[in-house]
């Protein structure tokens, strides 16, 4: 397998064989230390049973399912329209981001296509919600690092985004915006003004925390080196998103499939890293933070006038067929699979969220690291309950 | 503190108790500032919040309301901890603050004891919070405990050494281990002649002064240093299984040792409770007016204040280290850097 070629692993296969004078005479126990389903570093109820030698940490597993709510079964007995309230609370700091797949996979089938002004809005609140995701992101970084300043910038910057959606759909948290055929409204008076003080705020902020976190020289020797996933474990365990992109590979759905969204109608850029490590996990998403509100200013710049609802019918039923939908959420690749029967509900939805396949490698990366980074680790993979447990 | 300040015979007794409320207050009244200037109020104002501001004048009286809501909490211990321990573990982490204060000097008479190695005394009791540490770790019978105990007391024995390092370059320059002599000694003395400013220890031992405060920093296990604590990782390490009156004393511990420790580094590099003697034509501690024991302690409120302001601000705006990190940074640099300092500083003596 490739473990064994792996630096990490042979670091800790060196650092046992260095050990092992003393432990013929000092025989040590290992310890088994249960972090979660309740701790402060897992943001919900995850669970990583680590098996410690000491401070290391010799194997490692997550257990999932503390936060399992069954949202594919509910969805079986819900109409379409009422899906989206439901896969609105997957990845809850990024709501908007899970209906649309949803939405897009539903007109699919229906064979319908939103207007280009529906289009243009939704990529909006799309970028709008992955900026208010990984701006969290940023913050917490610190947090989960012990500086406790950048968390609270994060959540004030936040705020603004926060606002901004609020003000386009009525819900801060989960809009339940989109419809089948388009969006529930236009957007509001003075929206557009609004939005473009508050991207030259993320971009300030994307600077401070940039002076503050990045540029610093511990934030550096804690995440440098550290967590490393080379680009074809990173691909064999099924990551996607910035932890995909800090692997080196160039890979973004956004730019690589054809959906009827306005990602293909502006000029934005794809953020790869190299290293692979904990920091190039965080860099890539500082830059995306960044691009994505570059992105949401040229949005704004083309965004064409018209209806945003197309003509639907007033009762929906989707005909009978399969599709998948997947888009580039702030976590990475989110998918529906959504088998209809012809009836006023989904027969089977497939939800495929990324946090679930992004902690698929935390047992190997997390093999023969310390206790403390196991924390920077977890953080820079960057996952949400909600997206994990579904 | 004597009877001459008050022109009063007090007996032997009366000034032992005046002593003993003197020290009390000389550490619980700085903790209880500390806490809400920096721990409320700094920090909210560098996070861009409020901090608190409902319980009295701009939330000044908030403090009095969390010790009010810590003592009503009940005061649990874990089934299998070692319960004698486990409870006299606070206690010994709070008692070596009040050791610690017992040499530092507040005013020409306004000391609690005027020891001759007053600094040796200071560094060695410094580190019986480690005990109390180790022991809170121990007893708790809680894993999470037991990582923050360990981590607390390899960081504490490794920052000892450099601590003491630092200090050795003052107590050559000043000739005395005598916290009192020392203060005197830069107040006393001059730059090339010039004495508008005494002769701080700020500016001939710099370098001992950042090991110092270095090392403060991590015996205080604040950030970022902060890994036997670190909430991200270890919930509240040692402290994880405290409720109630045994967290208030391991959180008073914290910001009063803090405070101590500043009062500590005000005297060896910024001149203590003096001011320069030269502006008032004193030339020794015989010298100075009485009036110095009740401004004395003021102005050293003031330097402590100042030093707990530098130690905080890196606290709230740092990431901390990794254990191998700060170990290697402590064996590596600090201690290295701190050896060489002494050997300067020895030869500058000679020199001059």
């Amino acid at each position: 397998m490739t473990m064994l070629s792996d630096r990490q692993q042979l670091s800790y296969i060196a650092a046992q064989a260095a050990d092992a004078r003393v432990n013929v005479e000092l025989e040590t126990e290992g310890m088994t230390l249960n972090i979660g389903p309740q701790h402060p570093a897992t943001h919900g109820t995850l669970r990583i049973i680590a098996r410690l030698d000491g401070e290391q940490v010799v194997w490692a597993e997550p257990a999932c399912g503390y936060m399992h709510r069954g949202y594919e079964k509910l969805a079986e007995v819900r109409t379409y329209p009422q899906v989206t309230t439901l896969v609105n609370r997957i990845d809850w700091l990024g709501s908007f981001a899970n209906e649309v797949p949803f939405i897009l996979a539903a007109e699919q089938l229906m064979e319908i296509e939103a207007p280009a002004r529906a289009q243009w809005i939704r990529t909006l609140l799309f970028e709008l919600s992955r900026i208010a995701n990984v701006s969290l992101f940023l913050g917490d970084l610190g947090v989960q690092m012990g500086a406790i300043t950048p968390v609270f910038m994060a959540f004030r910057d936040r705020e603004y985004v926060l606002n901004l959606i609020e003000a386009a759909t009525g819900g801060r948290f989960h809009p339940n915006f989109d419809r089948i055929g388009g969006l529930k409204d236009d957007l509001p008076a003075g929206f557009v003004a609004e939005t473009r003080q508050v991207m030259k705020k993320l971009r300030n902020f994307c600077d401070e925390i940039e002076d503050l976190l990045f540029g610093n020289e511990i934030f550096q020797s804690r995440t440098r080196g550290i967590g490393v996933i080379p680009r074809d474990v990173a691909l064999d365990y099924g990551l996607s998103g910035a932890n995909l992109r800090a692997s080196g590979v160039d890979w973004d759905l956004r730019r690589d499939q054809r959906l009827p969204m306005a990602w293909d109608k502006v000029d934005w850029k794809v953020w790869t890293h190299t290293d692979g490590d904990s920091f190039a996990r965080c860099w890539v998403r500082l830059q995306e933070t960044r691009e994505a509100t570059k992105l949401v200013d040229q949005l704004l710049d083309g965004l064409p006038s018209g209806p945003v609802m197309a003509k639907v019918p007033r009762i929906i039923k989707v005909p009978a067929g399969e599709a998948w939908v997947s888009t580039e959420n702030p976590l990475g690749e989110m998918g529906y699979y959504v088998v209809s029967k012809g009836d006023l509900g989904p027969f089977r939805v497939k939800i495929r969220s990324a946090s679930f396949n992004n902690i698929s490698i935390v047992p190997w990366v997390l093999r023969g690291v310390y206790v403390p980074d196991i924390i920077t680790i977890l953080a820079s993979l960057y996952f949400i309950l909600g997206d994990i447990d579904r | 503190m004597t009877s001459a300040l008050w022109a009063v015979e007090i007996p032997y007794w009366g000034q032992t108790l005046l002593r003993v409320l003197g020290g009390v207050v000389a550490v619980l009244l700085p903790a209880g500032t500390i806490v809400y200037v920096f721990l409320f109020k700094m920090m909210s104002f560098m996070q861009s919040r409020l901090g608190p501001m409902e319980a009295g004048p701009y939330g000044s009286l908030q403090l009095v309301a969390e010790v009010g809501k810590w003592l009503q909490k009940e005061d649990i211990a874990p089934e299998r901890a070692d319960r004698f321990i486990f409870r006299l573990a606070p206690i010994v982490v709070l008692a070596s603050t009040f050791l610690l204060v017992a040499v530092v000097p507040f005013g020409p008479d306004a000391w609690f004891t005027n020891f001759e190695t007053g600094i040796y005394y200071a560094m060695a009791v410094s580190s019986v919070s480690v005990l109390g540490i180790l022991m809170a770790g121990w007893a708790s019978a809680n894993k999470y405990s037991l990582l923050g105990g360990l981590r607390a007391a390899g960081q504490l024995i490794a920052y000892e050494l450099p601590m003491v390092l630092a200090v050795i370059g003052v107590v050559i320059q000043a000739e005395s281990m005598n916290l009192q002599q020392i203060v005197v000694a830069q107040n006393a003395g001059s730059i090339f002649g010039w004495d508008g400013l005494g002769n701080p220890y700020l500016l001939t031992q710099f370098v001992g002064f950042l090991i110092f405060m270095i090392a403060v920093q991590a015996e205080l296990t604040q950030a970022p240093f902060d890994m036997p604590i670190a909430e991200s990782e270890l919930v509240s390490g040692y402290m994880t299984e405290y409720s109630g009156f045994r967290f208030l004393m391991f959180f008073i511990g914290e910001f009063a040792t803090a405070g101590v420790f500043a009062l500590i580094a005000s005297v060896l590099f910024l001149g203590g409770w003096g001011v320069p003697f030269a502006w008032f034509g004193w030339n020794g501690i015989d010298d100075v007016d009485n009036w110095m024991n009740v401004v004395g302690p003021l102005v050293m409120f003031g330097k402590m204040m100042l030093l707990v302001f530098l130690i905080m601000w890196v606290r709230f705006s740092y990431p901390r280290f990794r254990e191998d990190q700060l170990q290697r940074f402590a064996w590596k640099f600090l201690i290295p850097v701190s050896l060489g300092n002494i050997v300067l500083t020895a030869v500058a003596k000679v020199v001059w």
